[in-house]
């Protein structure tokens, strides 16, 4: 129905559009025009360019005030997730502030300077003094930034095995996520998607007579323990894949025929962040939106949406194929003692083979 | 050079041989016939990908509803008018091929690299025009491909634009990896080989047919900008037909270049040792440099049209030269911060990290070099200079957040977002299309001999300029809330149900920009018969190009080829009555050739 309104819509601009061009038209073949803009041509469009220029800053507001709480700048879940935010908070303002005075200049020049008949212009070809300005300044500001950026990425990506990490690891297919821990001896079997067997439930490909294999532990819902530091290992059986964990600020691609890895250490319970003042909010807004859509479908005759109650995600963020869009994996991040129990009751690898 | 240029000038080409339609329309070898031949091949192409974009903006608008729309265009990937999810993503990935590949390099790069280096450097002709007949029939036969396998049973490709192994490589892993995957690769290979002539004949036109006088720092900067594009596709064209070669032979012949390893629909497959890695390694060392091939012929219009339309000169000529160096440059070693998370070495990305930021530098130079040739300019508001200042203004906006992206640790979080997708549409999608609006409104003249109506072209940009924005502006901010790209529909993710609206928002920008460039295209096409004749030189510009007949005539120049005293920027020089003086006017006595 949206999409018929829309198209209605849509042929009435075009119909609108008709019309002024017709005028356009008309008015021009009176004036017998050379199609070259005139005085008043200049004048109009050097109004619109400051019209435009406020059309940016409005826009600019508008999204920062409206999609701006910027999940991104606050309430990451992980160890590193600050410095990354943090990075990016002072990208993003310096990012906003060259974009406010470039744009200003721009806009504001090509309203001021409109061509007049008779005016003319500077001839100002070349100055090594400004151009060494606005060399240097990038400069510095890239240094700074590179510096800072290359930091942070070096911290993230190297895994010191001295903070004796839990090994877990990530297996992408088409189009689910399965998780393996290491079990007591915190090591995971060796594998190899040419193992799979899945008449004997071995369906990671696990080698079973691997013995560090034994005692691991397959599951489809991800619980990590809270402070903890942790070592994905990711792999793929079929296509890339990539796990991004929004929430964590982590990412990496699973790639077919090798191992992947990203460690971090979570930080914040998935109960703690249920209770978070921006979460609450978030998921408050959200449930509205899911009430409203709700009664519409009610009335159409289908099922409610059920209640958001929020979790962290596994996503699947590398094109796979057809249900690229649902590839998604719960992670329950809980205390250290919640985390042995539920450990406790998942089969050992040995035991759940046919 | 010159000698060579003289020599061709005797032969007096303009009334030797008598052309019927085949030799002057179809198989021509004039480079403004040519010129003409891929602008409208890559406006036809143009119309497929924006066609394309507006259908798949409707789906993510309003997920899985039915649509008539759908059910006229897709058939039977519509049932009911419900849009299939895997032809959401071929529509997403031949929006992406025809977009960047047919529009924006051939379409643009093809055009305007024809029309002008001859005419701007003060040649008779392209150095082989049979080479560039050749190119021009090797793109058009890749674009009847790839339009063909939209048509194929399983679904045209959908593995993406960047059409990474193993889902590329496997029909098993998706319907689009059969026959039009197939068909996407052969099409890309025709393209390469057709461009790689193309770029081969701009070199060697440019270095050895300019005309008497005509050094390489009196070049135009379109000139400059259409040469080192030409480098830049020669040095990386080659890398991407290699990996489209491999892929085929791994498809087709059982070799295991990119895969290995792989256990797909309860089987084993027999690929051993490859990685799909390396593939994503040799595309992007095209990819990378791709976008500067999009880029830098635009950059080039852009900076053509500014100095004409401000009647100043350009300001920094060096520096503009230098920044298209250093920028060539740097793009052939920027290619890994596509890979930042691909799982190579995060040492790489360190090293990539440092060079792509550094790129910002000879970018921010050329975008401050433009606002300061406008600065006390007398700007005329042609549609090509709005399109010109457009462009500045997008090329700063979609510019800057790249300092985000390709900054490793940054992009950990934002990489495959909506984020990535406003940044490069603004920054090469938009600014590229401006660039090329503004081409099309500035030599149209000197392509069809008629004006274009320049109230549809003031219609045409505002709309498009409030929509582009309205399109990608807010696109960043659902980024960074984390929603990915190529999702069918983000129904499944409650935790994106805040987002729905935005979508909508963007869409309707979307639908809006698309359809106004039917009054592009009217104006287009009704001009080349009812527009106002044009006159000899219609923006008073300084380039030889101006310097020829308004009619078509083999050989670009009646008489003998003008020489050329001074650079392509004398205007408003002082102690000159008209606000410009053209290339092939000679100094007056005691007059400087400016220090540039």
């Amino acid at each position: 129905m949206t999409a018929l309104l829309t198209i209605i819509v849509l042929v009435f601009i075009l119909v609108a559009i008709w019309q002024m061009v017709k005028i356009f038209d008309l008015a021009q073949a009176k004036a017998d025009c050379d199609q070259v803009a005139t005085d008043k041509d200049n004048k109009i469009n050097a109004y619109l360019m400051m019209g435009f220029l406020a059309f940016i800053y409005i826009i600019t507001i508008v999204s920062i005030v409206k999609w701006g709480d910027l999940p991104l700048l606050s309430n990451s879940a992980s160890a590193h997730g600050p410095t990354i935010d943090n990075l990016m908070a002072i990208s993003l303002v310096i990012i906003f502030f060259v974009q406010t005075v470039t744009q200003f200049l721009l806009h504001y020049f090509a309203f001021k300077y409109k061509g007049e008949k008779g005016k003319k212009a500077l001839f100002f070809a070349d100055n090594n003094k400004l151009e060494a300005i606005w060399t240097i300044i990038p400069v510095i500001v890239l240094a700074g930034l590179i510096i800072y950026g290359l930091n942070t990425w070096v911290n993230i990506m190297g895994v010191d095995e001295s903070d004796d990490p839990m090994v877990v690891e990530l297996y992408a297919q088409q189009f689910n996520w399965t998780a393996r821990y290491g079990g007591q001896d915190n090591t995971l079997g060796k594998s190899n998607v040419r193992l799979i067997d899945i008449d004997r439930a071995n369906v990671l490909g696990i080698d079973e007579a691997d013995p560090n294999a034994q005692d691991d532990i397959i599951v489809k819902e991800l619980h990590l323990p809270v402070g903890k530091p942790v070592l994905f290992k990711m792999r793929s059986q079929d296509v890339l894949h990539s796990a991004y964990m929004p929430h964590f600020r982590a990412q990496m691609n699973c790639v077919p025929g090798m191992i992947t890895q990203f460690g971090f250490t979570p930080t914040v319970t998935s109960e703690e962040m249920r209770q978070n003042p921006d979460m609450v909010e978030k998921v408050a807004n959200i449930n509205r939106i899911r009430v409203e859509k709700s009664e519409a479908l009610v009335a159409k005759g289908e099922d409610a949406l059920d209640r958001y109650e929020f979790d962290y995600l596994l996503i699947c963020n590398k094109i796979c194929g057809k249900s690229h869009y649902n590839m998604q994996m719960k992670i329950v991040v809980e205390t250290q003692e919640e985390f042995d129990a539920w450990i406790k009751e998942q089969k050992e690898f040995k035991n759940s083979l046919n | 050079m010159s000698a060579h240029a003289d020599t061709h000038a005797h032969d007096d080409h303009g009334h030797h041989h008598k052309e019927t339609f085949m030799t002057k329309y179809i198989f021509s070898m004039d480079h403004k016939m040519i010129a003409k031949q891929y602008l409208i091949t890559g406006t036809i192409m143009g119309v497929i990908g924006i066609l394309m974009s507006m259908m798949f903006r409707m789906q993510i608008a309003w997920p899985e509803e039915p649509n008539v729309l759908f059910e006229a265009l897709l058939g039977k990937w519509a049932p009911e008018g419900v849009m299939d999810a895997d032809i959401y993503l071929a529509l997403v990935t031949i929006h992406g091929t025809i977009m960047v590949f047919f529009v924006l390099t051939a379409g643009l790069s093809g055009t305007f690299s024809n029309l002008l280096i001859p005419l701007q450097i003060g040649a008779r002709d392209m150095a082989s025009g049979f080479l560039n007949m050749v190119s021009y029939w090797l793109f058009f036969l890749s674009s009847i491909i790839m339009v063909i396998s939209l048509f194929v049973e399983a679904g045209p490709a959908a593995a993406g634009w960047t059409i990474y192994p193993p889902l590329s490589a496997l029909p098993m892993a998706q319907g689009g990896s059969g026959m039009g995957m197939t068909l996407w690769l052969v099409a890309m290979a025709i393209f390469i080989a057709s461009s790689l002539l193309g770029s081969l004949n701009y070199v060697v036109t440019v270095l050895n047919l300019r005309t008497k006088g005509m050094t390489m720092t009196r070049l135009p900067l379109t000139i400059w900008a259409f040469f080192i594009t030409a480098v830049i596709g020669i040095v990386s064209f080659p890398v991407l037909l290699s990996a489209a070669l491999l892929l085929i032979m791994d498809r087709s012949f059982g070799t295991s270049f990119f895969l290995s390893d792989i256990f797909i629909q309860g089987e084993v497959l027999h690929y051993h040792g490859g990685s799909p890695v390396l593939f994503e390694h040799l595309f992007w060392f095209l990819g990378h440099p791709e976008v500067y091939i999009v880029i830098l012929p635009a950059m080039g219009l852009v900076s053509e049209i500014m100095a004409s339309n401000s009647r100043k000169p350009i300001f920094g000529y060096r520096a503009m030269i230098a920044s298209i160096l250093a920028i060539a440059f740097l793009s052939t070693i920027v290619w890994g911060h596509h890979m930042f998370v691909s799982g190579m070495n995060p040492f790489l990305g360190s090293v990539f990290t440092f060079t792509t930021l550094l790129i910002a530098i000879p970018s921010a130079v050329k975008a401050f070099n433009w606002i300061t040739t406008i600065w006390k300019g007398n700007l005329q508001m042609n549609p090509a200079m709005l399109f010109s200042i457009g462009f500045v203004s997008t090329f700063i906006t979609g510019g800057l957040t790249g300092i985000i992206l390709g900054d490793s640790a940054l992009d950990i979080n934002v990489h495959d977002t909506y984020f990535v997708v406003a940044h490069f549409h603004l920054v090469m999608g938009i600014s590229a299309l401006y660039g090329m609006f503004a081409g099309i409104y500035h030599w149209y003249p000197k392509m069809f001999g008629r004006m274009l109506n320049k109230n549809l072209g003031y219609i045409h940009f505002w709309i498009t300029a409030v929509c582009a924005y309205g399109v990608f502006f807010p696109m960043h901010f659902i980024g960074m809330a984390g929603l990915p790209r190529r999702y069918y529909t983000n129904s499944n993710f409650p935790l994106f149900d805040d987002l729905a609206d935005v979508n909508v928002i963007i869409t309707v920008f979307a639908l809006v920009g698309g359809v106004v460039q039917i009054i592009y295209l009217y104006n287009f096409f009704i001009s080349i018969f009812y527009g106002k004749k044009a006159t000899q030189n219609p923006w008073k510009s300084t380039t030889l190009e101006w310097t020829t007949p308004v009619e078509h005539i083999h050989g670009n120049w009646p008489g003998e080829i003008p020489h050329v005293y001074r650079w392509a920027y004398d205007y408003s020089k002082p102690g000159h009555d008209v606000d410009f003086v053209p290339q092939n006017v000679p100094l007056k006595e005691g007059e400087e050739e400016l220090q540039h």
